[in-house]
């Protein structure tokens, strides 16, 4: 095992984009990184320069102590799952896994040892002899999967794995990557736009945009307290609302009329400055007539255990999760959040105050 | 899946596909059944009246030790010239599909030597290796190899194999690039991270995936090498010296036309007929087998 490190990394291609501009982060050995961000922000780019396959424009990527920068990708150590399987059509899913340990000249018994050990992790015994073709995408998944597993790398990397799955198959996929990586110690990089993944999947967390880190920490940490309104709005579903509203003092914000409490300790500005105040809908109750922030309803969305109520307080857009049943029955009624709730933001800089 | 369109008369498609079928007809199967016909008759020598010999035409040319020296010469013409378009045009399409992946001018420019007609070719070719007048041949008579493919058999075969291999590597080239660029990007990109090297990922995955591809081209450039090196040899060699250039289609020209033995000739045209009926056959057969994994 090998922990990942990397330095001020960058990505020009041809033509000039910068896909990657100056990331540094460490992945700690036998951890789960996820990199998180929006289509085109640079996530692949950056996975697969540690994997050898993009070369590296600037800075150095280390595995273990190693700079890999100018290795091939063959001598990395190494095992990727791409997010088409990429698996080689015309080989039986036993050559598929055995490829790789023989490219490394493994003993014929090891490698059957070690193949037949995978599939049966992976529950793929009654396949071995098929060729990818006539598999489902499922056990497609599988196999990659497997042919990663079988070589014992230092890393594992992951390009959106499960995205080509339908959703209840991603969810258990999920669980048993999870499990897997668990059971095998591997430090892992896993890249996906899916914040679910992200959240569920990761020891690390980096959220990603436009080519740079917006952050990087545990998730639940993240979550708590996003360092960009980016991360903030990224983070969570539904989304985080975010609402204009003027600091009153260190302990109050005006919004829309009303006026909410901020918690101590919570970043703030001085009287009379603009700030953006974040609030996540499930953060946000019904409050007694009177006593909250007036609110007009569009409409109702229901979820089972829970309820959407989407309107609007002034002219901005807001959204409200409740308990089902719950819902406010007229086309307008008064919220709350408690202190601890709300996130400020300053509107030029984007940045957590 | 099939596909059905219905027409409204009944005789519309008949008359739709009348003209086709009149051309197959006049073009094909006439001068086909002429063939099998005039090959079980034997000619007097003035060609004033033939008579109805069976067999007899088939029996001397499988009797003819020139047949089977022609047959012979025919397969190293054929097999040199397959396998060096093959080759040439595969390590030029690895080379193309590595540097740029999508662009067209590139096979544009290959694809030229495809439209040049074979007696083209023959004379960009005889000015190239020409004994007197080449500068490859200059070339090499000055390494010490007297080059004169007039009088020595090998030297003649050598410059037509070349002459036809060139003239079939575009075609080969362009069927090669698009093979290549069907095979996902990633499949390699998996391969590279597994261990495997350059030449292993070639041999052990590029290779094979576009093994259904170098099939459909092996039969294309064999049928190639048969039957439309004529024009090529004709301005070249004529078959000579010697016969040493002498292919099965040739013979056909050469003992028919030139020779005025009608009947052979047309025996050994009815064998061609069936050398490739086989080849399609096989073709076919294994273009529906697999073709796609
Ligand atoms: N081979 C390439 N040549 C030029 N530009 C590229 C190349 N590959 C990616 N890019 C650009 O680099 C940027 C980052 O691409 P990248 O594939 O890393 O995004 P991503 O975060 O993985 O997005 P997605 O979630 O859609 O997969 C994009 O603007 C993309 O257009
Ligand atoms: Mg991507």
């Amino acid at each position: 095992m090998a922990s990942v490190t990397l330095s001020a990394v960058s990505k020009i291609y041809h033509g000039g984009v910068e896909a990657v501009r100056g990331v540094s982060f460490e992945v700690p050995d036998g951890s789960f990184c996820v990199l998180v961000g929006p289509s085109g922000c640079g996530k692949s780019t950056l996975l697969r320069m540690i994997a050898g396959l993009e070369t590296i424009t600037g800075g150095t990527v280390r595995i273990g102590e190693r700079v890999v920068n100018d290795i091939e990708p063959a001598d990395r150590d190494i095992a990727m799952v791409f997010q088409n399987y990429a698996l080689y059509p015309h080989m039986s899913v036993y050559d598929n896994m055995a490829y790789g340990l023989r490219n490394r000249g493994t003993p014929k018994a090891e490698i059957e040892a070690r193949v037949a050990e995978a599939a049966r992790i992976l529950a793929i015994e009654p396949f071995l002899d098929r060729r990818p073709r006539q598999l489902s995408g499922g056990q497609r998944q599988r196999v990659a999967m497997g042919r990663a597993i079988v070589r014992k790398p230092q890393v594992f990397l992951f390009d959106e794995p499960l995205s080509n799955l339908d959703a209840k198959l991603r969810v258990q996929m999920r669980v048993e990557i999870k499990r897997l990586q668990r059971s095998l110690g591997v430090t892992s990089v896993y890249v996906t736009h899916d914040q679910v993944e992200a959240m569920t999947l990761s020891d690390v967390l980096v959220v990603m945009n436009a080519g740079q880190v917006e952050q990087i920490g545990r998730p639940i940490d993240l979550y708590r307290k996003p360092a960009t309104r980016f991360v903030a709005g990224f983070l969570g579903s539904p989304a985080m609302n975010f609402l204009p509203g003027t600091v009153v003092d260190a302990r109050t914000v005006s919004i829309g009329g009303g006026t909410l409490r901020v918690a101590p300790g919570t970043g703030t500005a001085g009287p009379g400055t603009t700030v953006e105040v974040g609030i996540r809908p499930e953060d946000l109750r019904i409050a007694a007539p009177g006593e909250g922030l007036r609110v007009a309803v569009e409409f109702i969305e229901e979820l089972g255990a829970t309820q959407l109520v989407h309107g609007r307080l002034g002219d901005a857009p807001l959204t409200i999760q409740v308990a089902t049943g719950e819902a406010p029955s007229g086309d307008a009624f008064e919220i709350a959040a408690s202190p601890e709730a709300l996130h400020l933001f300053d509107p030029a800089t984007t940045a957590r105050l | 899946m099939e596909k059905r369109a219905t027409f409204s008369n009944r005789y519309l498609p008949y008359a739709l596909l009348a003209p086709q079928i009149l051309v197959t007809l006049i073009f094909f199967y006439w001068p086909a059944a002429q063939a099998i016909r005039q090959s079980f008759m034997l000619e007097d020598a003035f060609g004033l009246s033939s008579d109805f010999v069976w067999f007899e035409n088939y029996v001397a040319l499988f009797k003819d030790p020139s047949y089977y020296q022609t047959l012979w010469t025919t397969f190293v013409f054929s097999g040199s010239v397959a396998f060096l378009s093959l080759s040439v045009a595969l390590l030029l399409a690895v080379m193309a599909d590595a540097e740029i992946r999508g662009a067209t001018a590139y096979r544009t420019f290959l694809i030229w030597p495809y439209a040049v007609a074979p007696a083209v070719a023959g004379v960009l070719w005889i000015f190239m290796l020409d004994p007197s007048l080449g500068m490859v041949a200059r070339g090499l008579k000055s390494l010490g190899l007297d080059w004169n493919p007039r009088l020595n058999g090998t030297h003649a075969l050598t410059q037509v194999v070349l002459a036809s291999a060139w003239k079939q590597i575009s075609y080969n080239f362009l069927f090669f690039l698009a093979g290549l660029q069907a095979i996902p990007r990633s499949v390699i990109e998996a391969a590279a991270i597994d261990g495997a090297r350059a030449w292993r990922r070639f041999w052990t995955i590029t290779l094979p995936l576009l093994s259904p591809t170098t099939f459909f081209l092996l039969v294309v450039n064999i049928v190639y090498a048969f039957f439309d090196t004529f024009g090529t040899i004709d301005t070249m060699t004529q078959g000579g010296p010697a016969k040493a250039t002498e292919t099965l289609v040739y013979k056909v020209y050469s003992d028919g036309r030139l020779g005025g033995d009608l009947g052979g000739s047309a025996a050994q045209s009815v064998i061609l007929m069936i050398i490739v009926i086989g080849l399609t056959a096989v073709q076919f057969r294994f273009v529906e087998r697999r073709v796609t994994y």
